[in-house]
């Protein structure tokens, strides 16, 4: 029994991508392309059919560019959402309420870019100018005393959320050995072949105390593009259907992007908290009914407060969770089985999508058993998203 | 001890005068207009014609400042405008590395100047190695400071006319350590002084970095509600009041988080570098750089004193000194 008119009205019938890289030597839109038309052929759906396009910031590559190259000819909603990897799950979302309410039958939602190779979001440096738009004044409070990564923000709650519960460097690191296994065994991945242990995990230099560069992410190139369209439709098509059992996107009080530094608690994700608790009203499912989940994981730290938002265990206990082993390989809850945005590839949290798909599907490479609910989480530290993916 | 034939190869070189190196457009309207607005110069003697001529400068004169835009080459790299020399003025460098000196650190840019430039005028300058010092160590390594002094001319019909001159000097060493020479611009040629990245001011922020200035750190509080909130922003989150004043902080605070920032190396700043996320006696947090802390002593909740310092003579900063220890860094 669902409570929402989006649970289970929408699906994903089509997953296309590129290899992921260092230096993909295309265009980003040529990537936009290869992997849209790859999830359309995936799906049996002619380009020709495509009513809606959705993405997210910072894409570069314009929906009209991709219906113009594709032949559509009518194109009836499209949206780029805010917030970059926190909107990663948000277009799925968007495309699904679009198809529910019939004004596109077919939806392509997309995240194409040359992120290594051509720009690079750990830089520090990012030229902020002196107009006083919001973005610019805000980030004043920052920039001049030199914090001025991501990684940096991420570290403020990082230190505290250790300081409050007890967890340690080593629990992060237990976060990258598991992802890192998994990409070990994914071709796709880039660290394909490549596991690391826990010593070469601690032995690894500083980028922003605490976080060692085996906590940070990838950066990469590479494209995904999925296919979603109405759960009716889809049960004609020639893929197993991933019902869109929930999504979300989330705002709470105190919310900045990157640094909510001023909320009277900061060692939570509260708009992860927004999410959860929509997704799980949305499908009426709780954590018990999931089976995996792809937990975003830029940087290692964020992830422990995730597992606590989603309810998979309590406030302060994801290092005991982490300990255990239940989010690797052969544990209990077995998270980001794609080797995550640390081991796979950094394609802005829309190939932990992906990886939902397969699960769902029963087609990844390191598949979990009798997956029927899967959890994707987007972005963390800004306005957010989530999805609850799962068979029909 | 530096090697004698360095020493010879290098002495050789000094005085050396190189060729010229064109402007590629004359000093013109538009460059000058979109420097100002990059740079934050809002002097309308740089772009408002009628306001120039009404000037003792008596019409639109370019910020002296910009003196080294106008030669500079093009987007690609060594794109110099056409007629410019082919000598590499930076050759010595190259000779002293050949000897083991690796590294390269941009130490002075000086800018002296004769006269104003004008739109129309068409530049070029010339360089000479003005010197080369004996073997130094720092705290960087040990080498040779040289200084490339380059002089900016106008080409007059009747005689070209020198209008200013760039001192420009470089550290040329052998790290002492190798973290050192990783820290170390690379490349020279466009290595002036990094400066501190300026905070973007709107009207509802502007008290804040004044209050900086006039050494006074300001938290804003709504005048209907009493809340104090920072970061500062145009209306209560309390009560939406849109009246607010500000009050000043005592300075005392302690440590809520903090970081240590280590990787990517980001001029001008030292690293590693901590950074607080402080709070303030008066309840409300701020992040600021944190002084006079040794790594091991650094843990949340631990006191700490505000003090502020003026960046590149220009940007006034709160910082945050650990009370338990001296004042000395």
């Amino acid at each position: 029994m669902t409570q929402s008119s989006l649970s289970g009205s929408a699906a994903i019938v089509g997953l296309g991508a590129t290899e992921f890289s260092k230096n993909s030597g295309r265009t980003e839109l040529r990537l936009a392309l290869e992997a849209t038309l790859a999830a359309l052929k995936d799906a049996g759906i002619d380009p020709s059919e495509v009513e809606g396009f959705s993405s997210y910031s910072v894409d570069k590559v314009p929906e009209y560019e991709i219906a113009r190259l594709l032949g559509c000819k009518d194109v009836k909603f499209f949206s780029q959402v805010p917030h970059g990897g926190g909107a990663a799950c948000a277009p799925i979302m968007h495309a699904a309420m679009a198809v529910a309410t019939g004004v596109a039958k077919v939806v392509v939602v997309y995240r194409a870019m040359n992120e290594r190779s051509w720009y690079r979001f750990g830089s520090g440096s990012y030229g902020f100018a002196s107009t006083p738009i919001f973005e610019n004044v805000n980030y004043g409070w920052y920039m001049p005393h030199g914090l001025h990564t991501p990684a940096s923000w991420v570290g403020m709650f990082a230190q505290r959320y250790m300081h409050t519960y007890g967890a340690t460097s080593e629990d992060f690191g237990r976060v990258a050995v598991a992802v890192r296994d998994f990409a070990a065994t994914n071709p796709a991945a880039f660290f394909y072949g490549k596991p690391i242990t826990l010593e070469e995990h601690q032995a690894s230099r500083w980028i922003c105390e605490p976080l060692h560069l085996l906590d940070c992410c990838q950066e990469s190139d590479g494209a995904v593009a999925m296919v979603i369209t109405s759960a009716e439709r889809a049960k004609d098509l020639r893929q197993k259907p991933v019902t869109i059992k929930a999504g979300s996107q989330g705002i709470t009080s105190g919310q900045q992007i990157m640094t909510s530094f001023y909320r009277d608690d900061i060692t939570g994700l509260p708009e992860m908290g927004v999410v959860a608790k929509e997704l799980y009203r949305q499908s009426g499912l709780g954590p018990e009914a999931l089976q995996t989940a792809i937990i975003y994981d830029h940087f290692t730290p964020f992830v422990l407060p995730q597992l606590e938002e989603f309810g998979l265990c309590e406030r302060g206990e994801a290092k005991e969770f982490i300990r255990a082993g239940h989010h690797a390989r052969g544990g209990k809850f077995p998270i980001n089985t794609h080797g995550g945005q640390l081991g796979e590839a950094y394609i802005h949290g829309m190939n932990g999508v992906a990886e939902a798909v397969r699960q769902v599907r029963g087609t990844a490479v390191n598949q979990v058993d009798s997956v029927e609910n899967v959890l994707v989480t987007a972005g963390t530290g800004v306005p957010t998203s989530g999805l609850i993916l799962g068979t029909a | 001890m530096a090697d004698s034939q360095l020493l010879t190869d290098v002495r050789a070189l000094v005085g050396r005068e190189y060729g010229r190196v064109y402007a590629w457009d004359e000093v013109n309207a538009p460059m000058i207009r979109q420097w100002c607005e990059i740079m934050g110069v809002d002097n309308p003697l740089y772009t408002d014609p009628l306001f120039a001529a009404n000037s003792v400068q008596d019409g639109l004169v370019a910020p002296p400042a910009m003196l080294q835009v106008w030669c500079m080459e093009g987007f690609h790299l060594n794109n110099y405008a056409p007629g410019s020399t082919t000598e590499n003025p930076y050759e010595v460098l190259k000779l002293i590395e050949s000897y083991g000196y690796g590294s390269v650190v941009a130490v002075n840019s000086e800018l002296t100047f004769k006269r104003n430039v004008r739109p129309g005028e068409k530049l070029y300058y010339t360089t000479r190695l003005d010197s080369v010092g004996d073997e130094k160590t720092t705290g960087l390594g040990t080498g040779f400071f040289v200084t490339l002094v380059m002089s900016y001319f106008v080409e007059h019909k009747s005689g070209d006319e020198e209008v200013g001159e760039l001192l420009f000097r470089v550290f040329k060493f052998r790290p002492a350590n190798p973290k050192a020479a990783e820290a170390a611009p690379a490349k020279v040629e466009t290595a002036p002084v990094v400066k501190r990245p300026k905070p973007g001011m709107s009207d509802d922020t502007r008290f804040f970095w004044e209050g900086c200035d006039a050494g006074k750190l300001l938290i804003q509080r709504c005048t209907q509600c009493q809340t104090l909130r920072h970061p500062p922003a145009p209306v209560c989150i309390e009560c939406h009041s849109f009246d607010w004043d500000s009050v000043q902080a005592s300075g005392r605070a302690s440590l809520y988080s903090f970081v240590i920032m280590h990787y990517p190396e980001v001029a001008p700043f030292d690293h590693p570098n901590p950074i607080g996320l402080i709070e303030l006696e008066e309840g409300v947090r701020l992040v600021a750089g944190l002084v006079g802390v040794k790594r091991e002593e650094l843990s949340i909740g631990m006191p700490l004193q505000l003090e502020f310092k003026t960046f590149d003579g220009e940007l006034t900063l709160p910082l945050f000194r650990a009370l338990s220890l001296p004042a000395a860094e």
